[in-house]
Formats: structure tokens, sequence, C-alpha cells
């Protein structure tokens, strides 16, 4: 076997192991790439059986417009249950990042978007896309990590984590977050989703895009919501993550597909999480949002 | 390209988390946002002067940062162009020793660190011993912080005595000496530098050996099909292969994927078995070669290492998961929060295994906490201590032909109640009208079994639960040989009783709860104990400073103030007729 059969085989048996052993699994959908490796590898785990559990989306209302698209045709094409959550304080509210900031704007849509939607599923098994490799506070995080019925991640008393064999065992509203891509690198994904032929959001790969300068990041202007100071101008990009489409760095490049890409990576000199605005709004941020609730 | 998991490990502050910074500065591995955090996280909270402090690229954790120290292990990917590396970094203060057995159990190499100036410390003893233990067969010493011994030839060979056939590296990892390319700082040195010995470790595999899958979860779409989704541990398995669960054979039909059906899945591959009768595996069984199945048992010689605060106590009931499944476990010795320990351990179902030697997936378990959910405990199987292979042996006399000849059902009465309760008296006194009845008793007194069985034990919490394990062991082999026991044990603690209760027929165990007062009791005082303990002469006394836990259900409470000895004894003869036991 090689690196990605055995990546594939680990994934698939964490998987298995977190269906066998909860009451309400549910996968965490958020339509990029890292989602998209996720959704495959969870259909090859049960087949021919689907995958015994519904996705979850915690939309708000600021996804690129492509995204939601092509989210509802593979959820069309595989008839897989989808839910879609959207915190109605932030709907009342109109809460969006430019009058409100980006901390607050993922706080109020994301973390507690999130932690109403599993609350309301009484979820007890929540599969993620995170990986070590993204971010420092990953890196230390389980496989299987543990939640509070608060929600919370105490970063300082985890669970030791032995071997393969993975503690599912928790109280009535404790959680427990479940990460199947945890030793996967940002290379080790779009190779895999080159060899396995996994449909991505087009945004990935380079295109002419409307962009406007933002906060240093080169934003997309994705509709009309996003008040200019100048007009925008058309340039060759893609996006390396996706998110919020006002947070979300663009990048110059040429690669249109994914051997391209591939090989963009190789020589890469900087990380996916530098098109991000919400990781750099403090250091140590992602570890404090993840304390709160968040992915 | 070849993978290796590895580990830096050692005692605190002797510079793990520098060198994974180090190794991946050095090989040009840091995306430069990841670099000017680093210079600016350096600046702030560094402890370099604002100097490069690489430990903060790997101490991610806010708490680690402020106290300039690692809490718990992190995982970092490199590669060069002659291997990719997945490096868990791990904390040395032994307080955090867990997260360094969870790095540990999945690495095949250590670096072990230690401080040139300290030498080979406690912590570092433990951590290779962990190493070792974990089956790690590749270790390098690295002897850091040479840079300020002026780079000294003495004290590095002195160290590297003390580990004889065991790489040792000369090192400063601030420095960056011999992590990458070799120094002139060191020119008698000639062995490996750090990356060097990395990129040439050759990663045996384990010895192929017959077939082993195990069961996850079982398939089944719709009606047509049914497959057992799990794992290949061992040896290859492939279409048409006999296999053997439990006691049933069958042959492998198809190896399902959704990539289509494989005519072999090796080792390692996560995969949907087909089996070509109508089988009945589930969850935690293993589908192994026929002709060289695993053997199951439920008693093992174990190695245990203890991760929690709350200390191992020996014969309390715990969960272990082995494989596939959760079993209950109890060990039998003591063992405190990161001791390390050989030991019995009783799983409360038979499991197949194989020693964590042979095969680390089927030899290994982790030990949960019931109340607490926590993980407590980690072990590895050394060898079966009853080895049944594949069943209980079956023996022609048994506990139905016993009934038969002693024309009445065994069973356990279990009384319980303070010391001076009257539970020997009352006690003798059943005994004394069932053997006149012509039924077969034993009476274990706790006394009378303190003088033998268990001489060595005293009366601590630990031993108090040992010694009512060992009884209701006895008892138990007892009701199996046909007898009404009787058991007279103050037994203090519910749980102990819920085992004795367990380890029978569930219409096999009778508990009496001797109902006396603590004043009664202490008035009565037939031996003397309450106005030692009193005195203060007896410590752990139960009713006066240890505790005593009443019965929530028994089947039969005598309340003694108001019945007779003689009269509680005919109570209880009368309901065990009415259990239809005598």
């Amino acid at each position: 076997m090689n690196h990605l059969d055995t990546l594939e085989a680990d994934s698939i048996d964490i998987f298995r192991e977190a269906v066998a052993e909860s009451e309400r699994p549910v996968l965490l959908y958020s339509i990029g790439k890292d989602s998209s490796v996720l959704l495959h590898l969870a259909r090859k785990a049960f087949y021919p059986s689907k995958p015994p559990f519904p996705l979850l989306h915690v939309d708000t209302t600021w996804k690129f417009r492509e995204m939601i698209a092509f989210r509802d045709r593979i959820v069309a094409e595989l008839g897989l249950e989808l839910i879609v959550h959207r915190n109605p304080e932030c709907v009342a509210l109109g809460i969006n990042p430019f009058d409100h900031g980006s901390a607050r704007h993922t706080d109020l849509w994301k973390t507690q978007g999130l932690r109403q939607a599993l609350d309301a599923g009484r979820f007890d098994v929540a599969f993620g896309g995170a990986r070590r490799d993204e971010e420092a506070s990953r890196a230390k995080e389980r496989v299987f990590s543990f939640r509070t019925a608060q929600h919370r991640w105490d970063p300082k008393n985890q669970r030791p984590e032995l071997w393969r064999l993975y503690n599912t065992r928790v109280a009535p509203g404790e959680s427990i977050r479940v990460f199947p891509l945890s030793n996967w690198t940002e290379l080790d994904v779009w190779r895999y989703v080159e060899r396995e032929r996994i449909p991505v959001v087009p945004l990935y790969f380079a295109a002419q895009r409307q962009v406007v300068d933002r906060d240093g990041l080169l934003i997309m202007v994705d509709d009309d919501r996003m008040p200019l100071v100048s007009p925008p101008r058309t340039e060759l990009v893609r996006f390396r993550t996706l998110g919020c489409y006002p947070l979300t760095g663009a990048v110059r490049s040429e690669a249109r597909t994914v051997s391209e890409i591939v090989e963009e990576m190789r020589a890469a000199t900087t990380s996916e999480r530098q098109g991000r605005l919400i990781d750099h709004d403090q250091s140590g941020s992602m570890e404090r949002k993840k304390q709160e609730g968040y992915f | 390209m070849e993978l290796l998991r590895f580990i830096t490990c050692g005692s605190v502050d002797d510079g793990k988390s520098t060198l994974i910074g180090r190794l991946l500065y050095e090989s040009k591995l840091l995306y430069a946002d990841h670099l000017a955090a680093l210079e600016a996280d350096s600046r702030r909270v560094g402890t370099r002067g604002g100097e490069l402090d690489f430990a903060l690229l790997v101490d991610g954790l806010a708490a680690e940062r402020e106290q300039g120290i690692t809490i718990d292990v992190a995982y970092r990917f490199f590669a060069t162009e002659a291997r990719r590396f997945i490096v868990a970094d791990t904390p040395g203060h032994e307080q955090y020793t867990r997260n360094m057995v969870t790095g540990a159990s999945t690495a095949d190499a250590a670096v072990l660190l230690l401080d040139a100036r300290k030498g080979v410390l406690s912590q570092t003893r433990r951590h290779a011993r962990i190493v070792s233990l974990l089956g790690i067969r590749h270790v390098a010493v690295a002897v850091n912080k040479l840079d300020l011994l002026e780079y000294s030839q003495e004290v590095f060979e002195k160290i590297q005595a003390e580990f004889p056939d065991t790489t040792c590296i000369p090192m400063s990892a601030t420095e960056g000496v011999n992590v990458i390319g070799h120094s002139e700082l060191t020119p008698w040195y000639d062995g490996p530098t750090l990356l060097q010995w990395l990129e040439s470790v050759v990663v045996e595999t384990e010895e192929d050996g017959p077939s082993r899958f195990l069961v996850q979860w079982v398939n089944r779409p719709d009606a047509t099909f049914r497959g057992f989704s799990g794992r290949v541990l061992r040896g290859t398995l492939r279409q048409g292969d006999e296999v053997r669960v439990g006691e049933r054979t069958s042959t492998v039909d198809r190896i399902v994927t959704m990539d289509g059906d494989l005519a072999e899945a090796p080792k390692g591959s996560s995969v949907t078995v087909v089996l070509a009768d109508d089988v009945d595996a589930s969850r935690g069984d293993v589908l192994a070669a026929a002709s060289d199945p695993p053997a199951v048992a439920d008693a093992f010689q174990a190695h245990l290492v203890w991760l929690s605060e709350a200390g191992l106590m020996p014969g309390r009931r715990y969960l272990a998961k082995i494989g596939a499944r959760t079993v209950g476990f109890t060990a039998t010795k003591a063992l405190q929060l990161n001791e390390i320990g050989t030991d019995t351990v009783h799983f409360e179902a038979p499991v197949p295994f194989e020693s964590y030697r042979t095969n680390r997936d089927l030899g290994s378990f982790v030990v949960l906490d019931r109340l607490t959910n926590a993980t407590v405990g980690a072990g590895m199987i050394d060898c079966a201590l009853r080895s049944s292979n594949l069943r209980w042996q079956t023996l022609t006399v048994d506990k139905q032909a016993r009934i038969s000849r002693n024309g009445h059902r065994p069973c356990v009465v279990w009384l319980t109640g303070l010391s001076g309760a009257g539970k020997s008296t009352i006690a003798d006194l059943v005994e004394k009208a069932l053997h006149a009845a012509g039924r077969h008793t034993f009476l274990l007194d706790g006394d009378n079994v303190r003088h033998g069985l268990n001489s060595d034990l005293g009366f601590s919490d630990a031993d108090r639960v040992e010694n009512i394990r060992r009884i209701a062991e006895v008892a138990a082999l007892m009701v199996d040989a046909g007898l009404i026991v009787l058991v007279s044990f103050i037994s203090p603690f519910r749980a102990e009783r819920a085992l004795a209760r367990e380890l029978v027929a569930e219409n096999e165990f009778c508990e009496v709860y001797v109902d006396t007062p603590l004043a009664v009791a202490e008035q009565r005082d037939p031996k003397g104990l309450y106005a030692r303990a009193r005195r203060g002469e007896l410590a752990n006394f139960t009713g006066i400073d240890s505790p005593y836990e009443p019965p929530e259900n028994p089947e039969i409470r005598l309340d003694t103030t108001a019945l007779s000895p003689a009269e509680a004894a005919s109570a209880v003869v009368a309901r065990l007729r009415s259990l239809g036991i005598c």
C-alpha cells in the first residue's frame, strides 16, 4: 500500500469506529476541498450502504455563490440528507463582516450557529475535515476530540489516545468531534483529489475574476453587498481555501487543473491559511475559537 | 516515498521543541507566513531574547507559550528528498507523561534528547522505558546543548557509555550543530547527523503471518447484501480463503470496495468482506485464517501504563477496549499515575488476541473509567494466563449434573453488615439448619479467611476491595461445585458486592443485609474491637473511620434489633425455600 492508500484506510477505519460507537453522528460539510475528500471517504467507508448520517452545513449567507450551487448539486447527485443551519439571530440582525467585523461575524454565524445546530440535532459525533498541518493548535488535537455539554474543548486536559483505540464514550449532552483527515497534509488532499477524480468547487482553479484589495487580501466581488471604495479589476486568480467571500483572499495563479495545483503546491512558500482573515485576528485565535465551540 | 513516524522525547527543557523547529527551519520547510509569525512571536513571548525561538513553532497552545513548556503532543509533517516524516513532539514533564505515551504509541522511531549538562535524568529513563515497552525499535540519543560545554568530547563519551548499542549524536539544537549537516565544532564525531539517521532508519514490517480481519461494522444496505466492514490487521486476505470466526468456518466470497471487488487485501486495508455462508459475525469478531486462528482468552499477563490521577485500584471494575470490543476489566496490582508495571489482568469476556510483540492491533488495549469515561490506562498483552484455545474446556460433569446428584440448586448467600451486627452467628445457625435438612453447604467467614487465603491483606480500601474480590471468586467456584455458600463478610462497598453478584447466575445470589445500627453494634462489641477503634488503636475500622455502604435492594433485610438470631436464621431459610433454592 502506498502513502495515499494508508491514509485512506486509516480515515475509513476512523469513520467506521465513530459510527459503530455513536448514536447520532453527523458530518460537518463546509463545501471546501477537505469536505469533498471527507465525503468521498465516508462513501467508501460504508459502501455499498450510503453514509449512515446526514450532512450539516452551517451557512452564513456570505459563502461564494458557486459554493452553494456546488453543494446542492453534490447532495442531489449522491442522494444524501443535508441539513442547512443559519443562526436565526444573525439573520434577524443582519450580521455581516463589514458592519460587525470578521471576529464577531465568525463567532455569531459559525461558532454559535454550529452549537445551535448540534444541540438541535442532539448529535453525539460530528465529523470534521480539519488537518493537523493547518495550524498550531490543530496540530495538538486528538483524532477523537472530546467536547463538554457546552461544546468546549479543554486543550490542557485531552484524553490520551493510543494506537487506533479511540475512546468514544460520552455522557448525555457531551460529544466528540472526529477528524478523519488529521494526518493528511494539504498536498495529500490535492493528490488524492487528483487520483480519485473528486469534484471540487471550480473556485479552486485559476480563472479571470473580479477582485478588489481589502485588508491586504485580494477579495473577489461575488455579489453587490460588498461596499466598494474603488472599481474592481479583473485578474487571473484562484482560491486555496474557501469560506465567506469577503474574508477569503484569492491568490494569483495560473493553475487551471488539479495537477497544476499540485505542481504549484510543491513550490509554494506560503501556507493556505494566509488567505484567511479570521485566523489572523489575534495570535492564538484559533485555539480560543475552538474552546468556544468553533470547529 | 516511504513514511517515517517518529517522536522526540526526553526530560523537560532538553530542547525537543527547539530541535523540531530547527529541523523544519533548516530543511526549508517553513512557509513564509509561518516564519513571519515565528519572528513576531519570538519578539513577543520568546525565551531567546528576540532571536528565533523555534519551540514556538510547535508549542501551539496559549498555555504552552505562556509557561514556555510543552503540555501536549504536537504532530508536524515534513519531507526531504529522501523521505516523508510525521514527527510527534512530546512533553517532557512527568505530569504530562500520558501525552508522551499517546505520541509514542504510533511511532516507528524515537529521538531521545538529553541536556549534556544534566546527563541522564529519571525522566530520561522513564521515557526510554516507555519507548522500549511500546516496541519502538529504533532509538537515537541526541546529546543536546553541547554548545554550553564547548562541545566537550569527554562529556559526550561519558553519556554515550550509558547507551550501549545505541546511536548517540552530539548536538546543539539552538545552534543547528549536527542536526542537518556535520559541524566543524565536533571534528571528533564521524557518526550520522540527526537527519541522516532519520533518513536511514529502516522500518521493518511485521512478519506477514496468518490473516486477521477485524469486523468493525456489519454492512446491510438492504435484504440482499450482508457484509462485514473492517480492517486487515495481519497477513493478506484473499478471495476464496477459508476463514474462521468464533466456532464457525466459511469462505471469503467477495472483498468489496467502492472501486470494485478485490482479489486480495493486504495488511492495513479497510475493506468489506462477504462470506459464502450465512455466518453470524458482529462488531469485534475477528475473521481469521481457518488453519491458524488467534487464541481466545480472558486472563492475561500484561504491561500496564497508568494515565490517571486516580490510581489503579486492584479488583475495581473498569472497561477495556481491545480491537473493536469493549469489555469489563479488572487488574490485580495497584498503580499510580505514570507508573508502569507488569500485572495479571482479567477481561469479563473472552477476546481473540495476539501478543503485542506479534501484532500491535490485537495485543494492545486501553482502560476506560466506567463513571468518568476517561482513558485511564494502556496495556500490552504479553501472554494469556488461562489460554483456552478458542473455547472453554467443556466439562462432562457440569453444574447441572451436580444439581441432579445433590437434589438442590447451588447459590451464594451473602451476609453483609457492620462488625458485631451478628452475621457470623446467623450464618452459623442457617448452615446448621440447611445441613440438618441434607443440603450441601459451606460457610466462608471473614475472620477465618483472613487467617489463610487473605492473610496478606490489611484493611485499606484497596485491600478491602481485593479481599472481597477473592471471596467472590471462591464463592463462585463453590457454586460451580454445587454448594450453597454462606458468606459472612462486612463487605462495605457496593461495587464489590455487585461484582460478587455478577460472577454467578442471576438466581444464584441472595444478598442478606444484617441491619444493625452502629450504636447497637458498638454496644454489643463482642470482640472489643469498637472500644479499641475508639481509642485509636485500630485504623480503618468500618463505621468508625472507614465507610459502610448499605445495600439498596437486598433480597433479605434482617432487623436485628427486632429479631433474635434464631428468628433471623429461620427467616433466611424460609426465604431460600421460597426462592426455590432449598
